[in-house]
């Protein structure tokens, strides 16, 4: 049944974020044009410390997180709450790191991080991996977003079978590809200012009515508590805890730190960084942007709050099974008057759609930087760039559609675990490339390759009975089935960890090996475009490159 | 101060380390104390997110204009010469 009152107040905020990214294309000083990619793909580089700290909230923080998180919550318990430590280590971790990659990248023009590598390496291939890595863990994560988007529609009714329920998906998506293709990077930068104050108006609402509504939080963690007591019908095992068990708990924590040096790899963090003007507006968003990581902690909470409301996932009538995605909305359809659950569908779906923007012009650059220009169009001139681009990001999005049209959405979420995993291999080439040289390219290479050879292997070893699955259940990985080369060390263990963490691990360990072996025999270590002083230049510096320069050929 | 391999140490970069131990979960993993019906486990975390908060601001202030935006450490030629034209 379509919820009426619901879906007019969500189709109204549509409409306005509709409107400012159209708008958002005049924003810009004059002179300017959007034929170049400092412009269209990192509008113009110099956002100040409000406008980024909505865009990257906005970008960090996507729809998929708002529906995922709670729904793990909902699921499985206190592991869910990783996203709490993972967003406070987080920050300080990366604080150092951004800001090298902040200057050198605007002293040199680098508009990818694969861009950086290609320098300090000399490297294209090594550039090209990165970049490769870059969009194969950005597709799926743009198809989560639309995930989400859809679970909101489906929940107001939406819920058609075929290719009609996917229809009003599409044209949500069509509306969000225009404007981006004509906006830019300006378009998400605007609208996530309507998307985080929405967001923290329904979060902050959800979290002081809701408790008080279904008699406070100790009948909420009450409710959770008996609900996780009740053996998996499949397993016979608990279905989870609300405390962390001895088997879980290495695997909170390098989830929550796998995570936290994940992130900042994602091309798409990485575009709102190099859209900020220096090193001090960074600077204070590194310090301002935990005020999400609150509003997450209290977000995975309603997790549990729709245990204690009673809320049942709905079947999703295009694949036939219960989605617990939809449990947050569900929740908010049941326990908010209907106009409130729509101003609730809409910070959601509008979360979908930043992140989703800002990832398909992340993706587009990284394809037209180091692949289109380093392998197919070598001259291209900046407007032939831009012009790429934008049509990339076209693609990339119709691509991610095509992803939710034909493809089970389980397979989005396994992918995007598996991005997960993937992304971490790139920190030795892109991160500790920041701080040092000494790690040969080829070692660089090498590591990338039995990270991630390693890793798709150990996630494929993962089954998840309870849903049915022999391989790719999960990236929680048992530690009786880690295996180097046939041995198991530790065999008979039931204590779990993060795949991506044990990856990683191997990959630096190959790296530095290698590395030594390639010093020794002295193996030439490719050329370095970048000086030491680039890794402090700020705004103002006239070792800057200018924005948007055409270099003369 | 930069050396030539790009590298500043400030000792108030180690107060970035200490977030981290947040990871130590056996420390907060308990029920007890409950407050306002909600276990230690879940707000005993949620009062870590103000300690990074504090710990990043601190190595914010203390650093604040490492960055080099004049005059640099090793001008060129060119640089000199916009440089000039600010």
């Amino acid at each position: 049944m379509i919820q009426w009152v619901e879906l007019v107040v969500f189709g109204l905020l549509f409409l306005l974020v509709t409107v400012l990214g159209f708008v958002a294309s005049r924003w810009q000083s004059s002179g300017s044009s959007m034929d170049h990619l400092d412009e269209w793909g990192l509008g113009g580089r110099r956002f100040g410390a409000w406008i980024t700290w909505f865009l990257v909230g906005g970008d960090l923080y996507t729809a998929y997180t708002f529906v995922a998180v709670p729904a793990l919550m909902f699921g499985a318990g206190a592991l869910g709450f990783y996203a709490l430590p993972y967003t406070v280590v987080l920050y300080p971790i990366v604080f150092l790191p951004v800001l090298r990659l902040w200057s050198v990248s605007r002293v040199h023009g680098y508009v990818t991080p694969a861009d950086f590598v290609r320098g300090r390496y000399g490297s294209s291939l090594l550039a090209f991996i990165v970049a490769l890595t870059g969009i194969v863990a950005t597709m799926p994560y743009i198809a989560l977003q639309l995930v989400g988007l859809e679970a909101v529609l489906r929940t107001m009714g939406l819920n058609g079978t075929g290719f009609a329920g996917h229809l009003p998906l599409l044209i949500a998506f069509v509306i969000l590809a225009v404007y981006t293709y004509q906006s830019g990077l300006r378009a998400p930068a605007l609208i996530a200012f309507v998307k985080d104050i929405l967001i923290y108006l329904v979060i902050l609402v959800a979290v002081i009515y809701l408790p008080a509504r279904l008699g406070g939080w100790s009948a909420i963690f009450g409710a959770a508590e008996q609900k996780f007591a009740q053996p998996n019908p499949t397993t016979g095992q608990p279905t989870g805890s609300i405390l962390l068990t001895g088997n879980n708990q290495l695997q909170y924590i390098t989830l929550a730190l796998g995570s936290a040096l994940a992130l900042f790899l994602y091309p798409h963090s990485l575009t709102g960084v190099l859209a900020s003007r220096g090193r001090d507006v960074l600077k204070k968003n590194m310090v301002a942007l935990p005020a999400y990581s609150l509003l997450l902690g209290l977000l995975a909470l309603l997790g549990f709050v729709a245990i204690a409301a009673g809320s049942k996932p709905i079947t999703n009538n295009a694949t036939g099974r219960p989605d617990t995605n939809t449990i947050i909305p569900v929740l908010f359809d049941g326990q908010f008057p209907d106009w409130f659950a729509g101003v609730a569908y809409a910070a959601i779906g509008i979360g979908a759609l930043v992140p989703a923007a800002i990832m398909s012009i992340a993706a587009a650059n990284l394809w037209t930087r180091n692949i289109y220009k380093e392998y197919l169009h070598k001259a291209a001139s900046p407007q032939q760039e831009a012009r790429q681009a934008k049509l990339a990001s076209l693609v990339v999005k119709f691509g991610a559609v095509a992803f939710v049209l034909f493809v089970d959405p389980q397979f989005s979420i396994d992918l995007q675990l598996i991005g997960g995993v993937i992304i971490l291999q790139t920190l030795p080439a892109v991160a500790i490339a920041l701080y040092t040289r000494w790690l040969h390219r080829w070692a660089l290479v090498a590591g990338w390759v039995v990270g991630m050879g390693y890793g798709l292997y150990l996630l494929y070893l993962i089954p998840n009975p309870a849903a049915g699955k022999a391989h790719f259940g999960g990236s929680a990985l048992t530690l009786d089935k880690l295996t180097v080369v046939g041995w198991h060390p530790f065999a008979g263990s039931t204590v779990q960890i993060y795949v991506g963490f044990v990856a990683l691990v191997l990959n630096l360990v190959v790296a530095v090996v290698v590395s030594a072996i390639l010093h020794a025999a002295k193996v030439a270590p490719g050329s370095d475009a970048t000086a030491g002083t680039d890794y402090h230049a700020d705004e103002g510096s006239s070792r800057l490159k200018p924005v948007a320069d055409t270099p003369v050929h | 101060m930069a050396d030539r391999s790009g590298l500043r140490w400030s000792p108030w970069n180690l107060l970035l380390l200490v977030p981290l131990l947040m990871l130590v979960t056996p420390w907060f993993n308990t029920r007890e104390p409950v407050v306002f019906g909600m276990p230690f486990f879940y707000w005993s975390q949620f009062l870590w997110v103000p300690v990074g908060v504090i710990c990043v601001l601190t190595v914010y202030l203390r650093t604040k204009n490492d960055g080099v935006p004049f005059p640099d450490a090793d001008p060129d030629v060119d640089d000199l010469d916009e440089g000039a034209r600010r």
